[in-house]
């Protein structure tokens, strides 16, 4: 279980997040959402201890270590360009090894499985810069799986995905998940996906949770609005909310 | 054939082929080294009184008493002099690149080397005789390396650019104080620019036994380290996140680095462009990785400056050319095609 309690969090006198209270159980997987700027961010980033907050994150009631009990993947991960996909997820095993270590076999066979895990493995000698947004964003998540932490914090994953790519990398998550029971929370701008895949969602806005509950509850037209302002739709699709855009003239 | 995928998963390393071509080079052009110089000596004769040297080994070389000084007093330590500090040089290169994540970053960038210089003028202004130049030049660098890095922090927070600019700044400052200095001791001119355009010269055991320390230090941290300046490249933030205590690593990379360049300053002047150079034809040549490009750097430095040496002590013979001219006539050209190659790639 990861928790966070009373996160506050200030860069230059603003504040980003306002006594954060919020935790999440094995094997659950919680949607972040909210409107840009709202700390879906800047919350995940105090798991793993990049930002200076007040408060406390634990994971199973001790203080989480950055690299073995949390994996974090960025929004925009810096994927050096001639280094190969094996030695990129190969790097994840980073925690794993102490300042004189280096990789064993057991690591070796980690990253190997992580790749396969995401389908990579046929590209495991390739160079960065030759994958396709979708096959550089599963190397990404490989690299994450590699670290075998029990709680996996995921900025943005689809971002950068076209809807098919997008879906795809949330299927290989919500695999994982059950199968290794693994602990996800995902900061996600497509409020759908996040209705389709999360078991829960919590709406940040302005630096504090103003809704926490199942996708039906949260995804309301009336709670949407308040927060991201006019021009957005809610439709019962039959499998979950689909939050559609509405332009102006058509509401 | 293998077929695809199936390659075996290694972490990159540097192999035992780079190895052996690596170290039969540097064996080679030391050889050379000891061979070539203004006092003809026999081929024969030289190579016999190595194996002589060596336990339980009794070669007749036929080399005299004074030849034989030549070989072991003065060619001898300057090579050995040259092979620590282009080794030296070329480590603390890789491993500011790393840090910095700039393929531009080497000694000179972070202002180590005009610091130094500082240092060295001083001493030789006030005319308080050679024996402070090495400290002061020591004292130098440190003191422009800690300046760069509080400037760099005031300036404009953490980013390699505001370090880049500040090393720029603090570089430019050293030199301004440098010249008004010698321009107020105008004597000592001579003697300054001797020493700045770098030179091995007057090298004997005593200085290869100064740096030797040093070189050793900086070389095996550096090593030790240099996975995690592979780790480096994915960013501060990623690598804060895999529990990689950046600043620390940043640090102790830094400070290895700089006492190594300060060490090699003090003792052989300033001999430029070697930390960019050396990495850059290693990564040109094996690829992106730190922990082929550090070890391989440091082999290579030798090589380089063993070679560069050779050119000083031949070119204009029976004078000598300063060495730092010789790397910086292969240096410059070098320095702007890297910068073309990083537009290009950009």
């Amino acid at each position: 279980m990861i928790s966070w309690s009373e996160i506050d969090v200030s860069f230059s006198g603003r504040t980003v997040l306002d006594a954060v209270t919020l935790s999440v159980s094995d094997g659950e997987w919680l949607a972040l959402i909210g409107p840009n700027g709202s700390g879906k961010s800047t919350l995940l980033k105090t798991a793993v201890r990049l930002v200076p907050f007040g408060g406390r994150v634990e994971i199973g009631g001790r203080p989480g270590r950055a690299g073995l009990d949390i994996a974090w993947m960025p929004q925009r991960p810096h994927l050096p360009d001639e280094m190969s996909v094996a030695n990129y997820v190969l790097l994840g095993r980073t925690p794993h090894l102490g300042y004189l270590g280096s990789e064993s076999a057991r690591d070796l066979s980690s990253a190997k499985l992580a790749m396969g895990r995401v389908g990579l493995e046929m590209l495991a000698d390739r160079g960065l810069s030759t994958l396709s947004g979708g096959e550089a964003q599963r190397a990404v998540l490989a690299r994450a799986l590699a670290q075998e932490a029990p709680v996996l914090l995921l900025d943005e994953p689809t971002s950068s995905l076209d809807i098919a790519h997008g879906l795809e990398v949330l299927e290989i998550i919500d695999a994982l998940r059950k199968s290794d029971g693994l602990t996800v929370v995902t900061a996600i701008h497509d409020l759908t996906l996040a209705g389709q895949f999360a078991d829960r969602l919590a709406l940040l806005d302005g630096g504090r949770i103003t809704a926490d509950g199942s996708p039906s509850e949260v995804l309301t037209e009336q709670r949407l609005t308040s927060s991201y302002g006019k021009g957005i739709r809610v439709i019962d699709s039959g499998d979950g909310p689909t939050v559609v855009p509405a332009r102006k003239s058509h509401v | 054939m293998r077929a695809v995928g199936a390659a075996p998963l290694a972490p990159a390393g540097v192999g035992v082929r780079r190895w052996v071509v690596a170290i039969g080079l540097l064996t080679l052009v030391g050889i050379g080294g000891l061979l070539i110089g203004a006092a003809g000596m026999p081929a024969r004769g030289v190579i016999g009184a190595l194996f002589d040297r060596l336990p339980l080994i009794e070669i007749h070389h036929g080399l005299s008493e004074t030849q034989l000084r030549i070989l072991f007093d003065i060619r001898f330590p300057r090579l050995v002099m040259g092979a620590m500090v282009g080794a030296v040089l070329a480590v603390a290169g890789a491993g500011y690149q790393g840090v910095f994540r700039n393929p531009l970053a080497d000694p000179y960038l972070l202002g180590v080397a005009a610091g130094a210089g500082l240092g060295a003028t001083a001493v030789i202004a006030a005319g308080w005789g050679s024996v402070f130049i090495a400290p002061l030049a020591f004292a130098g660098g440190l003191a422009a390396v800690g300046a760069t890095y509080a400037l760099s922090r005031t300036a404009g927070g953490r980013t390699t650019t505001s370090l880049i600019l500040a090393g720029v700044a603090v570089a430019a400052f050293g030199t301004a104080i440098q010249t008004f200095l010698l321009q107020r001791n105008y004597e000592t001119l001579r003697e300054v620019y001797g020493w700045i355009l770098g030179r091995l010269v007057t090298v004997g055991w005593g200085e290869v036994g100064t740096l030797f320390p040093y070189a050793l230090a900086a070389g095996t941290v550096l090593v030790v380290l240099r996975r995690f300046l592979d780790v480096l490249s994915l960013g501060d933030e990623e690598s804060a996140a895999l529990g990689v205590n950046v600043p620390r690593i940043r640090r102790v990379v830094i400070v290895a680095a700089t006492l190594a360049t300060a060490a090699a300053v003090s003792v052989s002047g300033l001999i430029g462009f070697v930390g960019i150079i050396v990495p850059h034809t290693v990564r040109l040549l094996t690829g992106w990785s730190y922990r082929v490009i550090v070890p391989l750097s440091l082999v290579y430095g030798a090589v380089f400056l063993m070679i560069a040496d050779l050119g000083a002590r031949t070119i204009v013979a029976p004078a000598e050319l300063p060495i730092g001219v010789v790397t910086a006539f292969l240096g410059a050209p070098f320095f702007l095609l890297v910068l073309r190659t990083m537009r290009g790639s950009s």
